[in-house]
């Protein structure tokens, strides 16, 4: 199963788990098996057409799924897949 | 222009870095000539500032309109209780200067906007941002782009740490990649409540500033590889760190393929901010002294506050606490029969709360106070402390 490594803020919506075993054959795959378990996360990923949202970026390992093939990304078995919120302060 | 000389004073002060051999006093003489503009005088300010200075660079701009605030000291270091109320860029001016005379400090108490950016960057070589939320950090982005200089990036929440160099000039005269490459709009308003989900740890700016400080120098002194195209993340819980791969964005209005934006803009409304009053303005309020006049008179009406718990444990009105989460579960906990009156921090959940509550389930008694907990402490009760 893949890994996807949950950023601090967004932690309270998967019972504060720093990552989540998911399955999936593609990226989009993973992030719906992710959503599929901790629904909340879901409006903070994914825009309502299922594309990922402008204030995330989306990696498998160090490379931004966008220099791949996006959401429709293929994924290993053992694929670290980070989400990566846009932060500003701690006031924001 | 003259060639940059030190005294025997400076070339003691500066010997720890005259004697590596990779910086030397050629990279002493660079930070001397350097004019960094430093966004922000707050937690990645305080380090950021000075080891800038500590370091040398010869001139350092300083921009934040903000006076020094209790809830500051957890993590601005540059500042003291005794500086509470004071203009933050005139302490920094104060300790910059004691700490090393030799450079030139050059404040802005003003906040940093789209009429005022291009003009203040100007006269600099390096911007360093260090600024707290969206707007400001699309404007200083978008100013550096447009005025081709270097912005590098340092971004705190809670206990995730960013750090990047955007913009950066590449040998073959093409830029680095910048921040709307990365991220082309902001989160909006709300989806991340603002203060119920604010916070940071304190130390955290330390560690991120310093790092930041770190790319200025090695930006202004060509020495190693600026962190250009490559984004570092540290999270301060699991004591991860990753160095992510930065691509540019065909479709970045400032520099993509088609350019479409050629100045600044208003970055109040591009990061929908302004917009959500408009959605909390029809609730029906009461003021904290209205509140007041009822609890004097012991009028009988429920008192239900929305905050999360380790809000309610630092300050509260003796209210039903029921986090606005948790608002629905606990439907039935509100009374129908006779006022109740909803607060929060500053009014805004508490608005939402009225807001659902009316819309899903038809309440008609029920009261935003105006201002929340934060206008009691000011006008009722100042014992209560404020955050």
């Amino acid at each position: 199963m893949a890994k996807i490594i949950i950023p601090t803020p967004l932690r309270k919506f998967t019972n504060n788990q720093k990552d989540v075993q998911v399955k999936g054959q593609t990226v989009i795959e993973a992030i719906n098996d992710l959503i599929n378990e901790y629904p909340e996360i879901g409006n903070n990923i994914l825009n309502d057409d299922g594309s990922i949202r402008n204030f995330v970026r989306v990696f498998i390992g160090d490379e931004d799924i966008q220099a791949l093939k996006n959401e429709d990304t293929a994924i290993r078995e053992d694929a670290v897949i980070s989400i990566i919120p846009a932060i500003a302060g701690g006031i924001s | 222009m003259a060639e940059v000389t030190f005294s025997k004073a400076e070339l003691e002060r500066y010997s720890r870095h005259l004697i590596i051999p990779e910086f030397n006093i050629e990279g002493q003489r660079k930070l001397k000539e350097a004019k960094v503009l430093v966004v922000g005088t707050g937690g990645l300010g305080a380090p950021l500032i000075q080891y800038l200075s500590a370091a040398g660079v010869g001139t350092i701009g300083i921009v934040d309109f903000d006076v020094v605030d209790d809830s500051n000291l957890q993590r601005q270091v540059l500042f003291t209780s005794a500086d509470v109320g004071r203009p933050k860029v005139e302490v920094a001016k104060e300790r910059i200067e004691a700490q090393n005379p030799f450079i030139q400090i050059i404040t802005y108490n003003t906040q940093l906007t789209s009429e005022n950016a291009l003009e203040i960057i100007r006269d600099y070589d390096v911007v360093a941002d260090g600024t707290d939320n969206f707007p400001t950090r699309y404007l200083v982005n978008d100013a550096c782009v447009l005025s081709d200089k270097v912005n590098v990036y340092a971004s705190i929440f809670r206990f995730d740490g960013q750090v990047s160099v955007f913009n950066h000039l590449h040998e073959d005269g093409t830029r680095g990649p910048n921040y709307r490459d990365l991220f082309p709009s902001p989160p909006p308003p709300g989806l991340v409540p603002s203060c119920a989900e604010g916070g940071v740890l304190g130390v955290l700016p330390g560690i991120i500033g310093s790092l930041q400080a770190n790319e200025v120098i090695k930006v202004i002194t060509g020495i190693g590889e600026p962190l250009s195209g490559r984004m570092f993340i540290f999270d301060a819980l699991s004591f991860e760190t990753r160095t992510l791969n930065l691509r540019k964005d065909e479709k970045n209005p400032l520099n993509g393929k088609n350019p479409t934006q050629t100045e600044l803009i208003d970055y109040e409304m591009f990061c929908g901010i302004g917009q959500e009053n408009g959605q909390t303005a029809n609730v029906k309020e009461i003021t904290v002294k209205e509140l007041e006049s009822w609890q004097a008179e012991k009028k009988d009406f429920q008192l239900i506050d929305v905050r999360e718990g380790y809000e309610y444990d630092i300050a509260n009105l003796g209210g039903e606490l029921i986090p606005l989460a948790k608002v629905e579960k606990a439907v039935n906990k509100i009374a129908s029969d006779k006022e109740v009156v909803i607060h929060c921090r500053s009014g805004k959940r508490s608005a939402d709360a009225i807001q659902l509550l009316e819309q899903k389930y038809g309440f008609k008694n029920l009261y935003n106070l105006k201002g929340g907990i934060l206008a009691y402490a000011d006008e009722i009760d100042q014992s209560l402390a404020k955050y």
